[in-house]
């Protein structure tokens, strides 16, 4: 018995070792994308599978020729693409050990991923280091090209600076008598700035705005009525939150029964997530974000609604912002990847090729136009909207939308955002 | 006036449903000597379970009152399954190792436990949202509270006495506690010691799993549930004396006043003050504020 | 029996050394992370032996990693070995403080307070905006003695750097382990009363052992930070010293090369169950902990240490 567990143990070992040093495939001729995006944890379900099942459903039809134009040819300049797709959970430093795992040893030929700010940080100085062209999908913070420059980072979706710039300006159109604010935001570093930028832009366009209280509780703490009392004893015009997934889920269950965004309007600038889901607990009324044209708030043309079509039909719900963006970062790389390819002579591009074509590119995703504007060409801009919940008939809708062009609540090309909201957005 | 009273009704609450969540952990450690992450797990068992019997029940069209009997039944019909089935399996064969050997132990079924419930439910939110709702609201001043909210802290009464009468006044309560003095003197005087971890074992889970049912209907069931509730419970039982009942009602109790009185005047501080109450409390009273002096080794 | 423990360390950096040009660079960079958490691992080790757990080694591990970071912040210092010295003795500084409050706990409860601070330290990290809140902050490029390594060669010097200090230390914890204070350790577990009886002190061996494990953690941070080239403060958080105590235990307590054992296998184990399954690594990586744990007790060191035996006996 003793020889057998131990053979066991012993063997086991041997195999998970070879496992990992397996060499490498030599170079397929499929283009490999590595994917990156929460499978487990409370990120899962409202980003990474999202994500996930957009990204599958992208990947597919572009083998098959079936998306619309201006992407009909087939996968990347008619060379089919494949997905190696990795879990986002874990510390930073796992990420980057995965991230150079995928370059390496899996030998992807562009990354797409990462929801986490932190891990987007993280990831961008390696990406640099191992010159491997990485766009990051859904993170929010600006920091990444703010505080540093990059030739092979990209991010096709925009900052999350836009989300709450946009909130205050729709809130200076619809409530010129605004005399309180409130807040309710996560204990980390998406909260916190969410917070403060949307503090700094009220406080340009309401000057004598008073803020009763931001509340900060723990991230996935789960629990808010005590946060939900205090807010509701300040009775404050408007209570903002950037709140997402299931702590947002929780403070709507949590605070429907107590009126909480009945008292005061709720400004929930990622709401999007949540409204199918839980349309009961969302009163009229509620201002809502998408993180962008997306969801509710994207245009109607082909791409888009052959996008929400297909989507449906493959996961049952319709697609959120998460897989918007995901869809965005896939079809950006296959624009510069397809640019790359013809200045190329035809003949596949190398990672810096695309690269340059990638920088300062106007293309077209589902959810509109995006511009690689600012971030000296590396970072997008889009327009934004935001609209008030309506629910009719037990459907959830958006009404009264307006849409804010990209120059109207991005700050210009080499200007900080934080400096250009307490510049007075100029 | 108001102002405090809501302080009070904020704190009670909270502290209520941490006493539901934490108790099982120090049941366990009580009698078996394990610090239990799998607690976590049976925590977010219960609520999925719930979730989605009490889904099907409501979607049936059954008697919306029933459902909380129905959030019971799920509880202890999820813990009915894993609990015995992790004690007999695994870790009775584990009694022999080093407390840490086990608390790692438990850890490695913590992981098995959460990849198998994403294998079974899946990462999609779950929502059962009627209960909460169902029995209208109270109002403190001008604030109105979930009725709800009092089934909670029933439920956190009801569990406290129930268990201190069984370990107090009845003949099992004092078998057990033999059990806990000296396992192998009392299983050489006949009592059986392998049943009573078992029932222990399953009670301190079926604990977690009905305060994972109950907060269900409050929160979305989602993937990494269980994460928060192991290191709260940690911190309660630990403020309380490892495996001291009274200590857990009391850890409870100081750590829900404290938050909701930083919550309510000092938002900032929130994140790390139960933490600080816990060093203070060890500091002071390094095995907790209810604990028996344990024997020196000779 | 011979005491081969020096020679295997000899062998082992001139092994990286040799072979590391060779190696694939994601390999090289498993190696280092493995290195990183196998110092903190080596702490811990010398801790258990002498019967205490701690599940707060995050709060040395982040502080070496935030001191590391830090210096190339502020002072644009990014000397690997700078580094790592000013980690391990930032972090001795606060063990040697905190030791005085610790070394008189026990068991379950000094793992529990040592909880506690590691948590407090994630809190205020978590507050503190001028290191980037939980997104963190970046680490300055690596240099080694004020030389920028090439892009090519960088991975292998950073892992070669590692590695030497690795080897430096288990050495002196080999040679502590054998000192007569060193041995009080397995005593202070057996029988903490006898130790007294003898004249040594038990709480000032473990404020000593504290220290040195807090020092080890505090260097394992640092060189994490410098080669991951990024810090944030879930390097505090419970969950990353359980991952520290999951390696010690996979690894064992038998020699102070165990530890780097564990740590190799444990970041094999982990990148394989990502690779290949990346909806249930977490299953992989429960299921590997309990085999271990199961069929080798006292861990995978064992295996080893049982081959020498039956080559001796033979």
């Amino acid at each position: 018995m003793r020889h057998i567990t131990q053979a066991f143990a012993v063997s086991l070992t041997a195999a998970l070792t070879a496992a990992a040093f397996v060499p490498a495939a030599a170079h397929a001729q499929a283009i490999k994308i590595g994917v990156v995006t929460f499978l487990s944890g409370p990120a899962a379900s409202p980003f990474g599978v999202p994500a996930k099942n957009a990204a599958e459903l992208m990947i597919e039809s572009l083998n098959a020729g079936k998306v619309p134009a201006p992407y009909a040819t087939k996968g990347f300049g008619g060379t089919p693409v494949e997905a190696v797709i990795i879990d986002e959970a874990g510390s930073s430093t796992t990420q980057v050990t995965e991230f150079r795992n995928l370059v390496q040893r899996s030998n992807v030929d562009v990354v797409i991923g990462y929801v986490s700010s932190g891990n987007c940080l993280a990831v961008a100085p390696v990406a640099e280091e191992l010159k491997k062209l990485t766009n990051f999908f859904d993170c929010g913070t600006p920091r990444i090209f703010e505080d540093g420059s990059y030739k092979y980072v990209f991010r096709t979706s925009p900052t999350a600076t836009m989300d709450n710039v946009g909130a205050a300006l729709y809130i200076k159109d619809i409530k010129p008598n605004l005399k309180t604010i409130a807040g309710i935001n996560q204990n980390y570093a998406w909260g916190q700035d969410s917070w403060a930028d949307f503090e700094a832009s009220i406080k340009q366009l309401f000057p004598g705005v008073t803020v009763k209280t931001s509340q900060m509780p723990k991230l996935f703490a789960g629990q808010y009525n005590t946060e939900i009392s205090t807010l509701l004893g300040e009775n404050a015009d408007v209570i903002h939150s950037s709140f997402f997934d299931g702590d947002l889920e929780a403070l709507l269950l949590q605070g429907a029964p107590r009126g909480l965004f009945k008292k005061s309007m709720g400004v929930l600038t990622t709401g999007e997530t949540a409204m199918h889901k839980l349309a009961a607990q969302i009163p009229d009324g509620t201002l809502l974000g998408a993180r962008g044209p997306f969801g509710p708030y994207a245009p109607k043309n082909a791409l888009n609604s052959w996008f929400v079509k297909g989507f449906e039909a493959k996961n049952k719900v319709p697609p959120n912002y998460a897989s918007y963006q995901m869809t965005q970062a896939i079809l950006g790389v296959k624009a510069a990847w397809e640019k790359a390819q013809a200045a190329n002579g035809g003949k596949r591009p190398s990672n810096e090729q695309v690269a340059a074509a990638l920088e300062n590119l106007t293309f077209e995703g589902p959810g509109g136009t995006v511009r690689m504007a600012i971030g000296k060409g590396h970072q997008a801009i889009m327009e934004t909207a935001y609209g008030m919940t309506k629910t009719v008939g037990g459907k959830i809708t958006v009404t009264n939308v307006k849409r804010y062009a990209a120059e109207k609540v991005n700050p210009p090309e080499g200007v900080k955002s934080a400096d250009w909201i307490k510049a007075g957005f100029k | 006036m108001e102002h405090i009273a809501a302080v009070l009704v904020d704190g009670i609450i909270y502290s209520a449903w941490l006493f539901i969540a934490a108790v099982g952990m120090t049941l366990i450690y009580g009698v078996m000597k394990i610090v239990n992450i799998t607690h976590g797990s049976f925590y977010a068992l219960g609520a999925y379970a719930a979730a989605s019997l009490t889904g099907a029940w409501l979607a049936h069209g059954y008697p919306p009152m029933l459902s909380y009997a129905v959030l019971l039944a799920a509880a202890v019909v999820v813990t009915l399954v894993f609990a015995p089935l992790i004690e007999r399996g695994l870790l009775r064969f584990m009694y022999a190792k080093d407390e840490v050997v086990i608390l790692l132990i438990t850890y490695a079924l913590f992981l098995i436990l959460e990849d198998t419930i994403k294998l079974v439910w899946g990462v999609d939110p779950y929502f059962i949202a009627e209960p909460y709702g169902l029995l209208g609201s109270f109002d403190i001043g001008s604030l109105s509270y979930p009725t709800y909210n009092l089934i909670l802290v029933g439920l956190a009464l009801a569990s406290g006495i129930g268990l201190a009468w069984l370990l107090n006044r009845t003949r099992t309560g004092k078998l057990l506690r033999a059990v806990i003095h000296d396992p192998q003197v009392s299983s050489a005087m006949g009592v059986n010691v392998d049943r009573f971890y078992l029932v222990t074992f399953t009670c301190g889970s079926m604990l977690a799993a009905v305060g994972g049912a109950f907060t269900a209907p409050t929160v979305s069931v989602v993937p990494g549930l269980g994460v928060e509730v192991v290191v709260l419970s940690f911190a309660v039982v630990v403020i309380g004396g490892l495996g001291s009942l009274p200590g857990a009602a009391l850890g409870a109790v100081i750590v829900g006043l404290v938050r909701s009185i930083s919550i309510h005047y000092m938002p900032q501080v929130e994140l790390f003050v139960i933490y600080f109450v816990m060093a203070l409390v060890l500091a002071f009273r390094p095995r907790g504020l209810f604990s028996l002096a344990e024997a020196r080794k000779i | 029996m011979r005491d081969r423990t020096h020679i295997a360390l000899a062998a082992l950096l001139l092994a990286v050394a040799a072979g590391g040009p060779f190696l694939p660079k994601w390999a090289l960079f498993l190696l280092t992370i493995a290195v990183a958490k196998g110092l903190v691992a080596l702490g811990l080790m010398l801790l258990l032996r002498a019967g205490l757990v701690s599940f707060g080694q995050a709060l040395y591990y982040c502080l070496g990693a935030y001191s590391a970071g830090s210096i190339g912040r502020f002072f644009g210092i990014g000397d690997i070995f700078v580094q790592m010295a000013l980690g391990a003795a930032v972090a001795a500084l606060f063990a040697w403080l905190l030791g005085f409050l610790l070394a008189r706990y026990r068991g379950i409860f000094f793992g529990l307070l040592s909880l506690a601070l590691s948590m407090i330290l994630y809190g205020l990290l978590v507050k503190n905006e001028a290191f980037g809140s939980t997104d963190g902050i970046n680490v300055l490029p690596s240099t080694l003695f004020g030389i920028r390594p090439g892009e090519g060669a960088l991975r292998y010097v950073v892992a070669l750097a590692a590695t030497s200090v690795a080897v430096i230390a288990a050495l002196l914890v080999h040679r502590y382990m054998h000192t007569p204070q060193g041995a009080l350790a397995p005593a202070i577990k057996d029988n903490e009363v006898r130790v007294e009886y003898m004249g040594a002190s038990a709480q000032r061996a473990i404020h000593v052992i504290y220290v040195i494990a807090a020092a080890l953690a505090g260097t394992g941070g640092a060189l994490a930070a410098t080669a991951v080239g990024h810090i944030d403060p879930d390097m505090a958080y419970w969950t990353q010293s359980g991952e520290f105590i999951f390696i010690t235990i996979l690894a064992g307590t038998g020699s102070a090369l165990a530890p780097f054992l564990g740590a190799v296998i444990f970041g094999i184990i982990h990148t394989v169950a990502y690779d290949l399954s990346p909806n249930t690594w977490q299953m992989t990586l429960g299921i590997s902990l309990l085999v271990v744990i199961v069929f080798l007790p006292d861990g995978l060191w064992s295996l080893f240490a049982r081959s020498a035996k039956a080559r001796g006996a033979a």
